[in-house]
């Protein structure tokens, strides 16, 4: 491929990107997706499900444990806002470094298996700092209750520059802008934007060549003079810092961190929105993320009332079973309907929702030249799905 | 001058002694054919000089520094590519992609983090593909993943994978294996080719057509031990050679 169009195309890519991230409050309104707290999880689960493809997409290695990454992020940032004060912009910058460091030493002992062996390393590391973290690290972690800001913590920067009002609750700022509502998530939406952008230099890089050499056959090169071990580690050591801003950013949009993030259910539903969305892609993690945290919005406020209330066309008896079967489905339940979508889109995708939409591109090709939009969608995704 | 010499190798697989006492002189230059039956130990004795296999005791030194104990993408590093009885490439990738990545690793060494710069951009890397990919005669296909390749191709585009690093030694496991006659006279005629580079060869081969055709110097490998070697034809002409090779047929 020529280089001046794959560098356009890029950079299309890029742009398109950018604006769908921004005006993600107006488009996703219809649906019902237009407000700050699930547009924020949208950002951060995608910047999380982004940095995991990088170590999963590219290299195959499949870890059951970023989540512990995402903890580390979370209680990094507590600290440092506990610290230094409740600027944004140094908890972003330390959770990053320290989830590298945790990324580094349990890279460097799981990475020495591969396959099967390797995911349970890496489960079994991040059930470790679970459970540490609800035990023995009680100091640091504040246990079962979680870890947050408290009026009488040094906040050294906080302290000196004090704002006006320092006697109601603590939330994070940037430089003066306090992060609650948009503002916190167009902050989000921003750490994403520079996520992808990193993301897809990796993907075009040499280096983002090796990982995919390292999926494919490691054997060939170490006859070809490449070392694997250090491509790989590279690669975890950058999954787990990109868990670690997302870490962040869960305490950035509220100064909390508990343990339970980074149980093992949160592992694998990282693993979760990258198979759905498309493992390899570029933009299929963070189609994953959004699709599973919508469907986690939507089915789990669901209730019997809400289902009553649906189904209420049917005759009684009819909408007796029916909502009893669905209710399994929704509310607590909704993992249900997560299995199930997950299912469906193995068998029948196992590309994910990437090749879903490549399929679909297709079958519009094949139809002649569409509309401009279309024609300009087109031109974008495929550089995103390769 | 002697690139590779090998002293004494032996190598044992629980009661099987695959390698018994071999001695082993590499001229630089030369093209030296390495013949035997099924069985005789000349894949293992390959395996002792990339790396895969440690001889039980023993040397291998190239260019008069040994090569036991070092990791095979050091060895490669210092200059020695082979292609595999079954041809080892990355078979999810372009073949443009299968040659850059030796490309890179014989220019920026076995590990670097350049994660900002652009593959497609890097204009050095990806002429010396292509020209590579001419010599083997696959440039047409050079955007189709390698998987899809027919077998003689796979092993052509292996071949380009250790050329284009531009090794002091090339090791070739039978490379014209299961291949039809016209793709094995294609691979003579591109190992004649790329002899004219000057690098030293150590084919092994069973097709005695490509080996009188190629080699200059011959060692006769079987059941571990090195029974004869010499120029071809005083191999031609050995009894011993015809009696464990050949069965006594005449060549
Ligand atoms: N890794 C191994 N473990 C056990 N036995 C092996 C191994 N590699 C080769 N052998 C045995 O050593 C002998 C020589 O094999 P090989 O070197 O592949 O012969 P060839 O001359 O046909 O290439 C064979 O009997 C083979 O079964
Ligand atoms: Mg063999």
């Amino acid at each position: 491929m020529n280089d001046m169009a794959s560098n356009t195309r890029d950079n299309l890519l890029m742009v398109v990107f950018t604006a769908a991230v921004l005006t993600m409050p107006i488009w996703l309104t219809p649906i019902g997706a237009g407000y700050p707290d699930l547009l924020q999880k949208f950002a951060i689960f995608g910047i999380f499900a982004v940095g995991f493809n990088i170590l999963f997409g590219l290299t195959g290695y499949l870890s059951f444990g970023h989540a512990a990454f995402l903890g580390v992020g979370s209680y990094t940032a507590v600290w440092t806002f506990k610290l230094l004060g409740m600027n944004a912009v140094p908890a972003v910058f330390m959770s990053i470094l320290f989830a590298g460091i945790f990324a580094a030493a349990i890279g460097y002992i799981s990475l020495r298996r591969a396959g099967i062996y390797f995911s349970i390393l890496t489960l079994a590391f991040a059930q470790m700092c679970y459970n540490l973290a609800y035990s023995v690290l009680t100091p640091i972690t504040n246990g079962e209750t979680g870890l947050r800001v408290l009026n009488s913590d040094p906040r050294i920067f906080d302290r000196m520059f004090p704002s006006q009002d320092t006697d109601g609750v603590l939330l994070a700022d940037f430089f003066g802008i306090e992060l609650t509502g948009y503002q916190g998530f167009y902050f989000c939406a921003v750490l994403l934007i520079i996520a992808f952008y990193v993301s897809l230099r990796i993907f075009r890089s040499p280096f983002g060549m090796m990982l995919k050499a390292v999926k494919s056959n490691q054997n060939r090169m170490n006859y070809t003079g490449l070392n694997t071990r250090p491509y790989t580690l590279a690669a975890f050591v950058i999954s787990g810092m990109y868990a670690g801003l997302a870490g962040a950013l869960l305490c950035v949009t509220d100064p909390l961190a508990g343990a339970e993030r980074m149980q093992w259910t949160a592992s694998g539903e990282v693993v979760l929105m990258t198979i759905l969305g498309g493992a390899g892609t570029l933009l299929g993690p963070i189609l994953g993320a959004a699709l599973i945290k919508y469907f986690e919005n939507i089915f789990s406020a669901f209730n019997e009332g809400t289902l009553q209330s649906f189904f209420s066309f049917l005759p009684e008896s009819l909408r007796e079973i029916t909502v009893s079967v669905s209710s399994l489905f929704v509310g607590e339940g909704w993992h249900l309907t997560l299995g199930v979508l997950f299912m469906l889109i193995v068998v029948f995708l196992p590309g994910g929702i990437m090749e879903g939409i490549r399929r679909l591109i297709a079958l519009f090709g094949k139809r002649g030249p569409g509309d401009g939009a279309e024609a300009k969608k087109a031109g974008a995704l495929p550089a995103a799905a390769e | 001058m002697k690139i590779l010499q090998v002293s004494d190798v032996n190598k044992r697989f629980g009661g099987l002694q695959a390698l018994n006492n071999v001695n082993l002189e590499i001229e630089e230059g030369a093209v030296h054919a390495i013949i035997g039956p099924n069985g005789a130990g000349k894949s293992t004795l390959l395996n002792c000089f990339v790396g895969r296999l440690v001889p039980d005791t023993g040397t291998v030194m190239f260019n008069g520094t040994s090569l036991l104990g070092i990791k095979p993408h050091e060895i490669n590093q210092a200059g020695v590519s082979r292609v595999f009885q079954t041809p080892e490439i990355f078979e999810e990738m372009t073949l443009l992609e299968n040659i850059m990545i030796p490309a890179f690793a014989h220019r920026d060494g076995s590990f670097r983090i350049n994660a900002w710069a652009s593959v497609a951009g890097d204009t050095e890397i990806r002429e010396k593909a292509e020209h590579i990919l001419e010599d083997v005669d696959l440039i047409e296909k050079k955007d189709v993943i390698a998987g899809s390749l027919s077998r003689g191709d796979k092993r052509r585009l292996e071949m380009a994978m250790c050329l284009v690093q531009d090794p002091k030694l090339l090791l070739l496991d039978e490379p014209t294996a299961g291949m039809s006659r016209a793709d094995t006279n294609n691979t003579i005629d591109l190992l004649k080719k790329i002899g004219e580079r000057r690098i030293t060869k150590i084919v092994i081969e069973h097709d005695m057509h490509v080996v009188f055709s190629l080699a200059h110097k011959i060692s006769v490998l079987a059941q571990g031990t090195v029974i004869a070697e010499g120029l071809p034809d005083d191999i031609k002409g050995d009894p011993r050679v015809q009696e464990a090779y050949l069965g006594g047929a005449h060549l």
